[in-house]
């Protein structure tokens, strides 16, 4: 007796399971109360900042509707597409990248699901630049503090942008206050984030992110801080405080 | 027909009309679906309805450029005497002043008349698609927008609907949100009034043993009236012919603007406190009365209201230019956190003070009269209440300061 072929109902009920899973783990994702809360709250802040250095850059309005179209934008480290699926929705060509290979299919049901098409991509940086991907904008949010070779990374996000093009990059300020915050009150009191998620260590100050962004061959233009207000319990952007979380821009020279 | 919007409305009253305005102003695609059937018209024949609308309301009416067509019609208020009395007694020597000149930004509000602000705000609306006549009858929230389907069968799409439909909000219950709330056991009386003699701007709140009256004033010799009475009451009062209804006003009016006559129609509404337990859920917020109506004692209802719109209208602006999807529950409840507190806070007030005044407990009465004394005494507590009164206070959205989205 020979094995039944695989039938068309057996291989749909295998994708159903599937995407099943996957939404319960976008939902995962999308849900400001759940796991990825410090994200969420964090992220009004973040797209702030992003669209307004964006529109700055590109002459585009933001009142306008869909005034990111015709760019193209790369979001590293995509996660579920918290960034991503904003970018999409203000009209840009929208690549997500990410090194682990499960937010993929992830990330695409939950485009899927808010009526919005996003380019969702297992691979890196690194990959993309060696494929000679080119972008008008790259989103660079808090992966930096995460790789082994913060040159070598950002050499590579230079080489994706277009001349002109900008890029976002966001990381975490080392110094005795954003031990304090980020390690002991975001991972061990708050668990917003799982113990270990980072290194201090390898948290970079300001001035050292600027060194890295001339070395990579960018033009550092800006730096803002992210500031949480634990009365507000709300963050907000800061031209003083980049003690803990911070963002910078810079452009790759035309 | 267009049926995939960013926004769709329930309810075209003035709430609703205004935000339409607001949000077409900002960018969004809109739909208003109104269960009343034709446009209002400037016909002038005047239903007694008016408006006591703040300097922060005016300012946001100017900022959405609708005032320009209400301000010729409209009456500022200059003052406010508060004084406590019974009827054929006249107000007792405690009077509480609040004068606009305690207050460097003017007028303390303006009365506008319900012909005459309707009319203004249904021009105002191009840009937004109109479904006259008609009401939402479903509404399914789901993942990239809410479908809302209406009484003729049409099916609309949004990434949000607003209820602004007023304190029985079906839009709201569709929702599962809830109302909590009393009746008061009042109903208010409600009237346009000619006089012979000018009431200079001043606005008057009589504190009676069965309510409030208050005494607004409109353009010419003329003021609106709000007279709270026991709900029985009401409507024994309510069934007399005008003459007989004049004979009941006039001890409880007294005589300081000479003689007096019905200028429009008489209304009666009841009063109830009823409050939304929360103002938003997925890809629904509630606006104005459909989440907060309070007593109109102090005249803050469609202030209120009006808050809501700039606030809500603020958030949706800044998530859109975000690319956030502006329905959902963390954006609204951005709006929900703006606005909740100030509404219970003022519902509690009013209904606090409506306690304290409708009432003719002699001790109540002797406490009140030493109160207002007391607040009249102090200037800076009376700045204090001017400002609120006048909205001026709080975390004031752009709209509601008159500056654009």
């Amino acid at each position: 007796m020979t094995a039944p072929a695989p039938t068309a109902s057996a291989t749909s009920t295998i994708d159903t399971a599937e995407v099943a899973k996957f939404e319960a783990m976008a939902a995962e994702w999308w849900d400001p109360e759940g796991k990825f809360k410090p994200l969420h709250m964090l992220n009004p802040c973040r797209l702030d900042y992003i669209t307004r250095q964006i529109a700055a850059e590109f002459d585009r309005d933001l009142a306008a509707p869909r005034p990111f179209e015709g760019l193209r934008i790369l979001d590293i480290g995509c996660g579920g597409g918290l960034l991503s699926e904003p970018m999409a929705r203000l009209g840009a060509d929208v690549v997500g990248a990410d090194a682990a290979a499960r937010n993929i299919p992830v990330a695409e049901v939950h485009a899927r699901q808010s009526g919005l098409t996003i380019d969702y991509r297992h691979t890196t940086a690194e990959a993309l630049a060696q494929a000679g991907e080119q972008f008008d904008a790259v989103l660079n949010m808090e992966v930096v503090e995460h790789v082994a070779d913060p040159l070598a990374y950002l050499t590579a996000c230079r080489e994706l942008l277009n001349p002109g093009g900008v890029m976002v990059c966001s990381t975490l300020n080392r110094n005795p206050k954003s031990f304090v915050q980020a390690i002991v009150g975001a991972e061990w009191v708050m668990r917003w984030l799982p113990k270990g998620t980072h290194d201090w260590r390898k948290f970079i100050t300001p001035d050292e992110l600027f060194d890295l962004l001339h070395k990579a061959g960018l033009e550092p233009v800006d730096r803002t801080g992210f500031v949480f207000n634990p009365v507000r319990w709300d963050w907000s952007l800061s031209d003083r405080d980049l003690s803990c979380n911070y963002v910078t821009t810079s452009l790759k020279p035309r | 027909m267009e049926t995939r919007f960013d926004i769709v409305i329930a309810g075209g009253g003035l709430n609703g009309s205004t935000l339409a305005i607001a949000l077409a102003s900002a960018g969004f695609t809109v739909a208003m679906v109104d269960p009343a059937p034709g446009t209002a018209d400037d016909s002038g024949d005047f239903d007694g309805r008016s408006y006591a609308l703040s300097l922060a309301s005016v300012r946001m009416l100017k900022a959405l450029g609708v005032w320009g067509a209400v301000a010729g019609t409209a009456q500022p208020i200059l003052d406010i005497k508060v004084s406590d009395g019974r009827a054929g007694e006249g107000p007792s020597p405690f009077v509480l002043e609040f004068s606009h000149h305690e207050i460097e930004e003017g007028p303390m509000g303006h009365m506008a008349e319900d012909r005459h602000l309707r009319p203004a705000l249904a021009a105002a609306l191009d840009g937004v698609t109109l479904f006259r006549g008609r009401k939402v009858v479903a509404q399914e929230a789901g993942d990239d927008g809410v479908a809302v389907t209406l009484d003729d069968g049409t099916g609309l799409s949004a990434a949000l609907l607003v209820g602004c439909d007023g304190r029985h909000s079906a839009t709201a219950e569709r929702a599962g949100i809830r109302h909590t709330g009393w009746d008061y056991g009042q109903s208010a009386l409600v009237a346009a009034l000619s006089h012979e003699k000018p009431h200079d701007g001043i606005a008057h709140q009589f504190f009676m043993p069965e309510g409030p009256l208050a005494i607004l004033p409109l353009t010419g010799n003329r003021s609106s009236i709000v007279w709270t009475e026991r709900t029985e009451n009401a409507r024994r009062i309510n069934g007399l012919d005008d003459e007989g209804y004049l004979a009941l006003l006039r001890p409880r009016f007294g005589d300081f603007l000479g003689g007096i006559a019905l200028a429009g129609k008489r209304h009666t509404y009841p009063l109830a406190l009823s409050l939304a337990t929360r103002f938003v859920a997925p890809r629904i917020a509630l606006c104005g009365d459909a989440a907060h109506a309070v007593h109109p004692i102090a005249g803050q209802g469609l202030n209120a209201g009006l808050k809501d719109i700039a606030a809500l209208a603020e958030v949706l602006g800044e998530a859109r230019r975000r690319g956030e999807d502006i329905g959902r529950i963390d954006v609204l409840e951005r709006y929900q956190r703006w606005r909740r507190f100030d509404a219970t806070a003022l519902a509690v007030v009013t209904d606090g003070f409506n306690r304290l005044f409708s009432n003719d407990n002699p001790l109540l009465r002797g406490l009140r009269d030493l109160g207002m004394g007391a607040v009249n005494a102090m200037p800076g507590l009376r700045r204090g209440f001017i400002r609120e009164a006048a909205g001026l206070t709080g975390d004031v959205p752009k709209l509601l300061q008159g500056r654009p989205l």
